[in-house]
């Protein structure tokens, strides 16, 4: 079987724009075709909005990469009509196992509440992410939507104007010119474009080595999380075993500082350290192997005029906690319907310094819970180390400190607390999970679920009240269930709630006037009050 | 919020205090501090207040760093 990450899924065609006798202009020009690029793509296309994605390769990612996709991410992957494909093909799981030596110490479980229609985590080879998502954008184009991916076209250094940015493109058959009214760098932690730019990307470098294995066999481990402190097979390290589709398993092995990184890349040597991981009766083959090392840092500001970095490109974390991927397609859910509303008119450009905001500040919160897991799993001071061992040791027998035990906090969306966005909460009694900036909770109606039902544009959500009329938002009045109640209601008895087209609140009250849903309309698409 | 007792609150500081070193009695640094790590943990969890744990890392640390200076 050939590896899905072989296929030419965009190989390389010439586009009359080459041929051009000047630039062609495109208002929105998206630098990678990788998760975040692609998403964001989707989402425009999905909004009519002209999008042309550049990438310098013509395939998906090599290697499984990211594997852990959150509710949050799938939720988005619904949106822009992937998310059931990915749940078909991923593999649900809800418990983590935590060992430390020959015991186990902890476990979780992960299991979401009832009522969402998505499972907590699947996981799946990030090229099937990337596969269906090109397939999607694929769809889109056929109907018609205004989309296009150029493979094998490189982007040399964008040339900033007043009223747009210039691009020279290299293709195999050349050079060509074009201009676009907004560049997004979705171009991956060693973002090309932010270093031709000269923007620095400043963070803490973790000196740590880990290997990264994808392992082909048929084996009973069930489908959980196990993560090693100190395991036999990998003394004074770290390890983690994760299930994949198709018989394939995630292996991390952490290695240290100090090693000879061509030896430890040697196949042979690999299937040494497997084989004294899974032990001597489970035959398994290499998919892939990579040694990786991590920082955890961020761009200052993720917009800089007509140019803004969304995924790795802005930010880049530890893996543990999978908060990587998760974070990037949240990147791409903030900024496509800032992004529409900006092309299309109706917006002022400085919605876009929103985007800036909040999802810098999820990147904050990303980072600071990435940080605590590698300070926890790799101790950097003998004291450090001390206090690790100490809580490893309590746990195994003390209920209270389990909570202490840090294998990665797996990633959750972030509420845009302070966002200019949001209007002030008028809700008293409400739920804090529901306060302005948080994304929405899903929520079983009598027929679906609420955020199929949201969609993707501005939203009422009226709950035992009446929405204004000639507001011109559409409007959702759902059966008040108990997940209604207790998620949207709290001790209120009624509840309109605003919400944005991703599905984050903008405002909540009793019930409103249309004034006050115009002005938190007005506010929520970053116009000044 | 609750702060840090910074008056005395034990009936009998001396037994408390003897009952730390007899603790410690016959370790190698390296044990009390595996001992005192645990310690912490322990008290931390029962003090539940992050806020009153912040206040007693600031006044352990301002004390060091007092002494410090003394010498």
């Amino acid at each position: 079987m050939t590896s899905p990450f072989a296929q030419d899924l965009y190989p390389y065609k010439r586009h009359p724009d080459q041929d051009a006798s000047r630039a062609a202009h495109h208002p929105v020009t998206i630098v990678g075709a990788g998760p975040v690029g692609l998403a964001l793509a989707i989402d425009l296309a999905q909004r009519n909005i002209p999008t042309l994605v550049l990438d310098d390769n013509s395939r998906v990612s090599t290697g499984s990469r990211a594997i852990c996709f959150a509710k949050r991410t799938l939720e988005i992957a619904d949106r822009l009509g992937v998310g059931e494909a990915l749940v078909s093909k991923g593999v649900q799981w809800n418990l983590g196992k935590v060992f430390s030596g020959e015991r186990k110490v902890y476990e979780f479980n992960l299991a979401p509440e009832d009522g969402h229609k998505n499972p907590a985590f699947i996981n799946l080879q990030q090229y099937y992410l990337e596969i269906a998502l090109v397939g999607r954008l694929r769809a889109l184009q056929a109907e018609g939507a205004p989309v296009d991916l150029r493979g094998e076209n490189r982007v040399s250094t964008p040339v900033a104007h007043a009223d747009h940015v210039a691009l020279t493109v290299e293709t195999p058959d050349g050079f060509y010119s074009l201009k676009t009214d907004w560049l997004i760098a979705c171009d991956g932690a060693n973002s090309p474009i932010r270093n031709r730019m000269g923007l620095n990307f400043k963070g803490r470098v973790f000196e740590d080595n880990f290997l990264i294995a994808d392992v082909t066999m048929q084996a009973d481990f069930p489908t959980e999380r196990w993560f090693w402190f100190d395991p036999p097979f990998n003394p004074g390290q770290s390890a983690l075993l994760h299930k994949q589709p198709d018989g394939v398993w995630r292996i991390d092995l952490q290695l240290g500082w100090d090693i000879d990184r061509e030896a430890e890349m040697d196949p042979e040597r690999v299937r040494d350290r497997v084989a004294q991981m899974l032990g001597p009766d489970v035959a398994f083959d290499l998919e892939w192997v990579s040694i990786y090392t991590f920082q955890c840092r961020r761009m200052e500001r993720l917009r800089h005029g007509r140019v803004l970095f969304a995924g790795d490109a802005a930010h880049q974390v530890s893996p543990f906690g999978a908060r990587g991927a998760n974070s990037g397609l949240q990147d791409a859910d903030n900024l496509g319907w800032k992004l529409a509303a900006v092309v299309e008119g109706g917006a002022p450009e400085n919605l876009l310094d929103s985007y800036d905001f909040e999802r810098a500040q999820a990147a904050d919160e990303n980072l600071l819970n990435s940080t605590r897991s590698t300070d926890f799993i790799t101790p950097k001071s003998q004291i450090s180390h001390v206090f690790r061992d100490a809580v490893l040791d309590l746990a195994k027998n003390h209920a209270f400190a389990r909570p202490f035990v840090n294998s990665g906090r797996l990633s959750q969306p972030t509420t845009y607390d302070g966002s200019c966005l949001n209007t002030v909460d008028g809700l008293p009694g409400a739920p804090p999970r529901t306060r302005p900036g948080a994304p929405c909770p899903d929520a079983r109606l009598e027929d679906g679920y609420l955020l199929d039902a949201l969609g993707h544009r501005f939203f009422l959500l009226a709950l035992n009240c009446d929405p204004p009329a000639a507001t011109g938002l559409p409007h959702l009045s759902p059966q008040i269930t108990d997940d209604i109640r207790s998620r949207y209601l709290g001790s209120a008895s009624s509840a309109l709630y605003l919400i944005r087209p991703d599905q984050h609140v903008a405002a909540r009250w009793p019930s409103a006037t249309v004034q006050a849903v115009k002005n938190a309309l007005s506010c929520a698409k970053g116009h000044p009050p | 919020m609750t702060h840090l007792i910074q008056t005395p609150n034990l009936p009998d500081a001396d037994a408390v205090y003897a009952d730390v070193l007899a603790a410690h009695e016959g370790q190698t640094l390296e044990e009390s501090a595996a001992l005192n790590a645990r310690l912490i943990l322990i008290l931390a969890n029962h003090i539940g207040e992050a806020d009153v744990i912040r206040e007693a890392l600031e006044m352990a640390k301002k004390s060091v760093s007092a002494d410090n200076r003394a010498k």
